[in-house]
């Protein structure tokens, strides 16, 4: 029956129905429902009597939140691409990294603020101390938990289940060390808004978010496409079988991956801190608005990452004129299956 | 022996007696009898035994070990026959609690209605309000699974947490559904007039009921639950062992196969995950009527879809007898920790003087490290799947795979 389809096929095309499914599953289609989506979003908010100025401050700190949502995901995305699986802790490593930058802060003594933002020097230490810090956790659970894994070559449900059971393992460390209350890197210190053209209401912290991002991320694209370790990082994502045929040290490019995931979800992490304050499930309220993005710009691509952080930022922004802000997560949500439903492989993948 | 231990010993004799119908290793026709009796044995001498807070901690147990091992029965539907990563439990559990608890209770009037409330109120007795959480759990997990259902496992993985994430926002934020932030009270206990004073007790049951106080209730409903969960679990079983159950096994293990055997893989995956949201609904409505007040922070991933993932787990995936040992196992660690914790209490208070406060979170540690070991050293958990289930197969071929492997 099917080589007579085959043949059927071959000579008129394919079936209508099929055609339609073809166009349906087009990166153009999913693009366009995005934007319809957004569309609606700000519809929605313009009905609600939101004036346009604000939400156009709602779409500018979206793109804010888009940085810190695309740190984290362009980690989780490296290490879903090159190990294959979701990794469910990543939340709780941004939330380790958020509250080592705090103890750092707590510990050094207060500089004054640097320029007009609301945060001193030792923040900028706090960061530097915890990205490294957090890679090494990072590296540390791989080497007790997934290497073990990849030796018994479990099936990746057992990864994915062991990454649930590290995610609850650091948020005990968590609650255990710091406690379960509100905290922040600056108790009480005032942080004005800066009145920009067009009715424009920015805090200077959320542009040092945006700016850490680019730079980081530019960083990670140029690691990845011009030295040699990132070469073998794609590569090993790309077929980890074939990669250690040529010479590749698999298991030092899983422990770089970890490494700069690590780094990088710390960053997303502090960032997330600096933009609201610190609680030890913050890292789990990311977790959701990470994956959609990593889904949305396909697994694997650290640009696309950022793309869908950026739009899942965003959305999540402009909704709050219409919707309860609390149902953040619900409008990542909605992305997520938008992308899952029409194209699973995402906006920059190849069709499977 | 006085009227209220032999009371409660019969009470406490229902559970046993299930539990010796499972265990004791005789006919059928003598196995009833049999379970009967020492149930009946075990539960007065229990009872006459154990001092009564002992008592009442133990039935307090036992309900919140059944209600869990429901959950888990419901996930081992999903996941171990027919391989659906849910981690988003906790969503059906809560749908299930708040949909029984807006069935069964009043809509607040006059003064009430300005502190509660709520999106109706039917006052529909305790059976209706559990099978409703029942049904629109599974509804809502149709729903879920038509677009979700057909891709990887992964995906399915992250959709999951984020239903739970969603389902729980609306209860936290939707003030006219189910009170808000604000708990739900007031959840209907069934046959609570039984141990009332003015007990709606039949005159010839009053020997029975008579000498049950109040506070006694929870003698009662850890009968209901038991009940509730052998009921499952015979059903869940029978499904297992039926050409519906090897199917889903094989559409678990052999996906290809399945497909080549003309069943519809969708259309399967959609039952096995429906059934399983029907029996967590199922659980969450029990659980609602058990605690009598419920609010949105009951449903944290923590205690409503990570603990019955490690008691599945535990107990064996794709083994209905195992979910329900793993949850009481991963139950009794839980509950039997929490007084480990107060002996840690002083050298804790020694490394920091705020240490002792957070002590519980040590459990969550532990848990999760027990779940860590489970999935490094015995993913099959401590009762494996049974390879052959059908009992059909069991009384006929088995002996000739005997011979032919002896020749």
């Amino acid at each position: 029956m099917t080589q007579a389809g085959e043949g059927v096929r071959a000579a008129f095309g394919p079936r209508p129905g099929e055609r339609l499914k073809a166009a349906l599953q087009t990166r153009s289609a999913l693009a366009s429902v995005i934007a319809l989506f957004f569309v609606l979003l700000i519809a929605a908010g313009l009905v609600q009597d939101a004036s346009a100025g604000r939400i156009l401050s709602l779409f500018v700190w979206g793109v804010m939140l888009g940085g810190v949502i695309g740190l984290g995901g362009i980690g989780l995305t490296l290490v879903y691409g090159v190990l294959k699986f979701p990794n469910f802790s990543h939340g709780a490593l941004a939330t380790l990294g958020a509250y080592i930058a705090f103890s750092t802060v707590a510990y050094l003594p207060k500089s004054e603020p640097i320029g007009p933002f609301s945060f001193g020097w030792e923040l900028v230490a706090g960061l530097v101390i915890a990205m490294p810090l957090v890679g090494l956790v990072a590296i540390g659970v791989d080497r007790v938990m997934y290497r073990r894994l990849r030796v018994q070559r479990s099936s990746l449900v057992l990864f994915a289940m062991a990454s649930l059971a590290m995610a609850f393992f650091l948020r005990s460390v968590i609650y255990l060390i710091w406690g379960s209350d509100f905290r922040f890197y600056y108790q009480g210190r005032a942080n004005p808004a800066l009145d920009l053209p067009l009715g424009l209401r920015v805090q200077a912290d959320q542009i040092f978010i945006l700016l850490l991002a680019v730079v980081l991320v530019t960083l990670v694209y140029l690691l990845l496409e011009k030295t040699k370790m990132g070469k073998a990082m794609r590569a090993t994502a790309n077929n980890p079988e074939l990669a250690q045929v040529r010479g590749i040290n698999t298991e030092k490019v899983i422990a770089y991956t970890w490494m700069l995931s690590g780094a990088l979800a710390a960053a997303g992490g502090v960032m997330y801190g600096l933009a609201s304050q610190l609680r030890p499930e913050m890292g789990f309220w990311l977790l959701l608005p990470m994956f959609a993005a990593v889904i949305m710009g396909s697994i694997g691509n650290p640009r696309g990452a950022l793309a869908g952080a950026v739009i899942i930022g965003v959305a999540q922004q402009v909704s709050s004129a219409a919707i309860s802000p609390a149902y953040g997560p619900g409008v990542a949500f909605v992305l997520l299956v938008l992308t899952l439903l029409i194209r699973p492989q995402g906006l920059f993948g190849e069709r499977s | 022996m006085d009227a209220a231990t032999l009371s409660k010993g019969i009470f406490i004799a229902v559970p046993l007696t299930l539990l010796g119908l499972k265990l004791i290793p005789l006919k059928a026709a003598l196995r009833l009898p049999a379970a009967i009796a020492a149930g009946v044995v075990l539960g007065i001498a229990i009872v006459a035994a154990m001092p009564s807070g002992g008592m009442s901690y133990l039935v307090s147990f036992t309900t919140m070990a059944s209600i869990y091992a429901i959950l888990a029965l419901g996930l081992n539907t999903q996941w171990g026959f027919n391989g659906h990563l849910n981690f988003g439990i906790a969503g059906f559990f809560a749908i299930g609690a708040f949909t029984t608890a807006l069935f069964t209770t009043a809509e607040p009037t006059g003064v009430m209605a300005n502190y509660t409330k709520q999106a109706f109120g039917l006052e529909a007795p305790f059976l209706v309000g559990v099978l409703a959480g029942g049904v629109v759990s599974g509804i809502i997990a149709f729903l879920i699974a038509i677009p979700v259902l057909r891709l990887r496992m992964d995906f399915l993985a992250i959709s999951t947490i984020g239903i739970a994430e969603i389902i729980r926002l609306i209860f936290q934020n939707e003030r006219w559904l189910a009170n808000g932030p604000q708990p739900l009270r007031g959840i209907p206990r069934p046959l609570d007039c039984l141990v009332q004073d003015q007990g709606c007790a039949p005159g010839w049951l009053a020997w029975l009921f008579g000498p049950l106080e109040a506070r006694d209730y929870t003698f009662i409903y850890v009968v209901i639950v038991t009940l509730a969960l052998a009921l499952i679990y015979v059903a869940l079983e029978t499904a297992l062992r039926s050409p519906w159950g090897r199917t889903l096994r094989a559409v678990r293990d052999e996906e290809a196969s399945a497909a080549m055997n003309g069943k519809n893989l969708t259309s399967l995956r959609i039952q096995s995950f429906v059934v399983g949201s029907v029996v967590m609904g199922l659980g969450g409505a029990l659980y609602a009527h058990y605690t009598v007040t419920i609010d949105y922070s009951h449903f944290k991933p923590l205690f409503s879809t990570f603990i019955i993932w490690v008691m599945l787990m535990l107990g064996g995936s794709g083994n209905n007898k195992g979910a329900m040992l793993g949850a009481f196992i991963i139950w009794g660690v839980w509950s039997g920790t929490a007084f480990l914790t107060g002996l840690l209490e002083p050298t804790l208070a020694a490394i920091h003087p705020s240490l002792p406060d957070r002590s519980s979170y040590l459990r969550w540690m532990l848990v999760a490290i027990l779940l860590a070991g489970i999935v490094l050293f015995r993913p099959q958990g401590l009762v494996p799947e049974d390879k052959v289930v059908s009992r059909f197969l069991g009384k006929i071929a088995n002996p000739r795979r005997k011979q032919h492997s002896q020749v």
